[in-house]
């Protein structure tokens, strides 16, 4: 399979941040989401900044890649600035801009969520970027582990990620394959009326369906006859172990979080 | 329709970390009626080449010109839909693009999108599957329920049925048995005579490109390696090598032959002429008994 279509985005390098261990990433990340929304002061906010944008360096995923890939919720950023900006109608009139007055307050909330909004989105895209689905999946099978207890299916869940992950890029193939096939006999997917596009979405759709169900069932076949039976038992190739580095992680992760509750207002 | 490409290059995802330059600096020319194979290792940018051909891609630099039709880097092409209908392309696998409910209106579905009438689609229907030696009763039926040769001369009824004047064909033949890959092969150089076709063929097969080219293009790494009649190409079997392609069996036949100490130069012969001319030196060397 060609390694140039990008397979969840993630950009192979043999970065610190790369050889975390998966789960640390994860924790890390989910904790980092939560405390984002205790910030409340510039220090709070600089501080959140200053490890995110310092993840990134460490990273070494090219920053214009980083910001090509945020191009899609640009949009939302500016967005909800522009809603804080003109909805908010408390504290002193910064300015007025076409007639309409802009307040102080409008302003600061309007940069705080916007602040905030892109940096949730930066370091959840820097997981992506610098951990395979692999290991991701691997990762949330392992935190996921002490929910077996409760006979929560956690291995099968895990199973079914990894799966559909291995088969996004194939399908994508498949897709730009089959729309330049049907582009070819004729099908105009940019233009015509709304009616017409959904139409020429048929001769896609129906042929992708087809050969994702061969696909699942020639999967399915070669499984059982590999003696694959769920998750009982089954040993790992891959064991993931914590390092020194991901010890490093957490303590500086947890000065962070310190740092925040002191500073803020 | 001349094909011509004037210092085409193409490169996937450009600007980032996966960029990679497919076609680098390509030029050349396909006469108007010719039979063209297109040779290359995997990899080498001919699936991306003939995507050219059809404006499916735009060069990112440089120009492609097909009969009236121009592409060029960065302008928009206003009249890609005339262009497509003049240039039918059987993709690898093409089978994998069916989906109508019977036969027969999956290979009205090109005709249809470029607004040929009714009448005129059942005649070329009925033409299409002619050429391509599919049973009438099929048109009936599913797609789906067909044998895996059936649904790919389906596939290729439904390109022909656009009647094109330019034929692009990537690796038709991938994954037929050798009857049908035969079968296939000859039904387009037939097709390509009767219609005047010009026919762009990518192929593995050296043996075809030799039955069927008049001329031949060797890709390698993006670029035009070799270029030249078969003759002139297969001469060159030290080239082709270098690029491990391999060379016909008559040629590398004659090689062997050399060896033995028989002196004899390819210059085209088939088989059986090759058989007689042998048979004339060894018999020949054989007279002073
Ligand atoms: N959609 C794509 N995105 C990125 N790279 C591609 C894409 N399609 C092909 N390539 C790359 O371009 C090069 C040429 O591919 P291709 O034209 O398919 O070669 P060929 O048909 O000769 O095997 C290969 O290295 C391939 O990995
Ligand atoms: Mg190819």
């Amino acid at each position: 399979m060609s390694s140039s279509l990008i397979i969840g985005q993630y950009i192979p390098s043999d970065s610190v941040i790369h050889r975390l261990d998966p789960r640390s990433k994860i924790a890390v990340i989910f904790f980092y989401v939560v405390i984002v929304f205790f910030a409340n002061s510039v220090m709070s906010y600089g501080v959140l900044a200053l490890f995110a944008l310092s993840s990134a360096v460490l990273s070494k995923v090219p920053f214009s890649y980083i910001m090509k890939g945020l191009k899609p919720v640009w949009f939302l950023v500016i967005f909800t600035f522009l809603l804080h900006l003109f909805v908010t109608r408390e504290g002193e009139v910064a300015f007025s801009l076409f007639g309409w007055a802009v307040y102080e307050e409008g302003l600061i909330q309007g940069a705080a969520i916007s602040l905030r909004f892109f940096l949730l989105i930066l370091v959840t895209s820097l997981l992506t970027l610098t951990t395979t689905p692999i290991e991701i999946t691997d990762a949330i099978e392992e935190l996921l582990g002490p929910l077996k207890k409760v006979k929560f299916p956690v291995h099968e869940l895990a199973l079914m990620m990894s799966i559909s992950l291995r088969f996004i890029p194939t399908l994508m193939q498949e897709t730009e394959k089959i729309s330049k096939a049907q582009a070819s006999r004729g099908v105009d997917f940019r233009t015509g009326a709304f009616k017409d596009r959904v139409k020429a979405v048929v001769p896609l759709l129906v042929p992708l369906f087809v050969s994702a169900f061969k696909r699942a069932e020639e999967l399915a076949m070669a499984m059982e006859a590999r003696g694959y039976q769920g998750g009982e038992g089954r040993t790992k190739l891959r064991e993931l172990k914590l390092e020194r580095r991901d010890w490093l992680l957490f303590a500086v992760f947890i000065l962070l979080a310190a740092v925040l509750f002191l500073t803020r207002s | 329709m001349d094909i011509t490409f004037d210092h085409v290059s193409y490169t996937y995802q450009p600007n980032t970390p996966f960029e990679h330059r497919a076609l680098d600096d390509l030029s050349f020319t396909i006469q108007s009626g010719s039979f063209v194979a297109v040779i290359g290792h995997t990899g080498s940018g001919k699936s991306t080449l003939i995507q050219h051909l059809n404006g499916l891609l735009q060069p990112t630099e440089g120009q492609v010109q097909v009969g009236p039709y121009t592409m060029k880097a960065g302008e928009k092409n206003k009249q890609l839909m005339k262009l497509r209908e003049n240039v039918g392309v059987v993709f690898q696998y093409p089978e994998h693009q069916l989906f109508e409910e019977t036969v027969e209106k999956d290979i009205g579905f090109g005709p249809q999108n470029f607004g040929v009438g009714q009448d005129e689609i059942k005649r070329r229907t009925k033409e299409a599957v002619q050429a391509v030696k599919l049973p009438e009763e099929l048109l009936e039926r599913s797609p789906f329920d067909l044998s895996g040769g059936q649904m790919r001369r389906v596939a290729i009824s439904g390109v022909l049925a656009m009647d094109p004047e330019v034929l692009v064909l990537d690796e038709p033949t991938a994954g037929l048995d050798p009857n049908g890959r035969k079968e296939i092969m000859d039904m387009f150089y037939h097709l390509h005579q009767e219609k005047g076709l010009t026919t762009v063929l990518v192929t593995h097969s050296m043996e075809d490109a030799l039955a069927y080219a008049d001329h031949i293009i060797i890709m390698n790494q993006g670029k035009v390696y070799r270029e030249g009649t078969p003759l002139e190409i297969f001469k060159q079997q030290q080239a082709l090598e270098d690029v491990q392609l391999d060379v016909p069996e008559v040629v590398s036949f004659l090689k062997m032959a050399r060896d033995y100490g028989l002196d004899l130069e390819y210059e085209g012969q088939t088989i059986a002429e090759l058989a007689k001319e042998i048979a004339l030196k060894v018999k020949g060397g054989g007279d002073h008994e």
